[in-house]
Parts: C-alpha cells; structure tokens; sequence
C-alpha cells in the first residue's frame, strides 16, 4: 500500500535535487530546467494531496468529488509553459548580446 | 511487495534519475533528456493517482512542447549551448547548494519525527469511478475555477507576444517596408556566415543588397 507521505517525500527529494541545480549551476538552459524540476515536484505533491482529500470542501461542490489539487496542477503547467516561452527568448536575446548563456555573465545592468 | 507498490518505486527511482540527469549532466542535451524522463515518470504518478487528465496534459505539453522547445533553443545556440566548467564562484555556489539541501534535510526530518511520535498516516481513500477523468475535471474548471481558466488564457497570449517580442531583437524596433523583407528574406541564407562559403557561389548576388550592416546571424 502506498500512502500519501511517500508521494510528498519523493516530491520533496526532487524539489531539492532541483533547488540545488538551480543554485549551483551556471548555464541558464539548466537553470530553466531546475525550475522545471521544482515544479514537477510541485505538482506531485498537489496531486498526491488531492488524492487524500477527496470529500468536497465548501468551494467544490461538484457531483462530491474535490479536485482542487488537480487543478491548482493545471495552471501551475498553464503558467510554466509561459514561462519557459519568455525565458528562452531571454536566452535567445542573451545570447545574441552576450555570446554566451553563462548567467554569470549576464552583467549588462552592472556599474 | 505488491503490483502498485512496485510500479510506484519504479516510477520513482526514474524521476530521482530524470532529476539527477538533469543536475549533473555537463552537455545540455542530456539534461533535457532527463527532464523528459522526470516528466514521464511523473505522469506515471499522475496515474498510479487518478488524475488520468492531468497525464495526458503532462504528457502533451511537457514532452511535447517544453522539451522540444528547450532542445529547439540547445540545437539553435550549437556549441555555445554548453559551457565550460570553472572555479569561478564555486564557494558560493557550493554553500547556497549545500544550504538549500540542508533545508530540505531539515524538512524531511521533521515530517520523520513527526511520523516516528504518532504513527498516523494520512488514509488515501479510494475515489468514486470518473475521478480525475475529463469529465469530472472539466466541470471543475468550468465552474468553479473559471476566473482563472480565462485569465490564464490572457497570460499565455501575453508570454507569446513577449517571448517573439524579446526574441526578435532589434530588429522587432524598425518596421521594414515589403521590399525590404523580400531583401532580407532572401538574404537569410548568406546572413548566416557558415553557409557563406558553401552557397556564396550562387547566392552571392543577393547578398550584395540583402546584407544589413550591424546585423549579426544568431
């Protein structure tokens, strides 16, 4: 029998194995990737907690079913595919100024 | 062990590597490839879960649009995709890393601890048939969740717009007249200086009016 816990300390190793490429690493292709990561495991744990509550609170009341979680997933994957749009083309621009895709070297506001 | 405590090991053990792979890997290509194998066994999980819907829309834009849009950006920036390793900053980088870990050890004991003092666990009962499905989902959406259904709509057009916007560079600044985009259009392959010595032959005409001065191939 798997339990909830389980599925929440799986998507909280994965949220720090992200967290720490995110911080640790320097090419912006990865670091965009780390956040990614992150939110996978975000999601999973939603999804896992939606999946223990099942009876409806006061704000979903549709046929007793709770889907909360699993929605509150939907835009979290809504909202990162936009962001994964505009911070490419950031590289993208990134690279055409820089010629690089360092994040170190993205020093253009400095001095 | 049983059927579903061994498909959700599996499950699990490829979404550690897929985020390892992701971390660790020095060529960016293969960091994309562990993020479609994270993205894969989450919507495994998603499964093993009931949230069938979620799946497939995991599968669809995850797999199918973000990690073919990050290896578009790697197969476009080359070489230049990869970067050399350093020692530049690597006590910082190392001790936020480690510091972060940390808070994550942090965590993960205290949900031990806590589990160690009364055992309880959270009962995962099980949901009516349809749950998790497109119906179910889709009313949920429409109802109660419909405000911000339309306004993620409104956020998408806006990062479409932004992304071209910031993507195209200067060259968005100016608007070129139509027989300046025929100039340029036709002008694109000379515009890319590896091709020039392979195509100059029979390109070399258009590029005597296309070329824009300052304007650098990407």
């Amino acid at each position: 029998m798997i339990h909830v816990e389980q599925y929440v300390v799986l998507s909280a190793l994965i949220f720090v194995i992200g967290g720490i490429g995110f911080l640790v690493r320097r090419n912006v292709l990865v670091t965009l990737m780390s956040i990614e990561v992150m939110l996978n495991a975000t999601n999973l744990a939603l999804v896992a907690f939606n999946r223990a509550r099942l009876t409806p609170s006061a704000m979903q009341t549709y046929a007793g079913q709770n889907l909360t979680g699993q929605v509150f997933a939907f835009f979290i994957i809504a909202a990162e595919a936009a962001e994964v749009a505009v911070g490419l083309a950031i590289v993208l621009a990134l690279y055409r100024l820089r010629r690089t895709v360092r994040s170190d070297e993205a020093d253009l506001l400095r001095n | 062990m049983t059927a579903p405590e061994a498909y959700f090991y599996v499950c699990a053990l490829a979404a550690v590597g897929g985020a390892l792979a992701v971390v660790l890997a020095k060529n960016p290509i293969r960091s994309a490839m562990g993020l479609l194998l994270l993205i894969l066994s989450i919507a495994g999980l998603f499964l093993a879960l009931r949230a069938q819907f979620l799946a497939a829309v995991q599968l669809i834009v995850y797999a199918g649009a973000i990690v073919v849009l990050f290896l578009f950006v790697i197969m476009l920036l080359g070489p230049a995709a990869r970067t050399p390793s350093d020692r530049r900053g690597l006590f910082v980088r190392t001790g936020s890393g480690a510091l972060f870990s940390l808070a994550g050890l942090a965590a993960l004991g205290a949900v031990a601890r806590a589990w160690s003092l009364t055992h309880r666990i959270l009962p995962m009962p099980n949901p009516e048939p349809g749950f998790g499905g497109i119906d179910a989902f889709g009313s949920a959406l429409f109802s109660d969740a419909l405000v911000p259904f339309e306004l993620s709509s409104a956020l998408l057009m806006v990062a479409v717009v932004g992304a071209i916007a910031v993507a195209r560079g200067r060259q968005g600044a100016k608007t070129l007249s139509r027989s300046e985009q025929e100039v340029s259009r036709t002008a694109q392959p000379v515009l890319s200086q590896d091709h020039s010595g392979v195509y100059g032959h029979e390109l070399g005409a258009a590029a005597e009016h296309g070329a824009q001065p300052g304007e650098r191939p990407l």
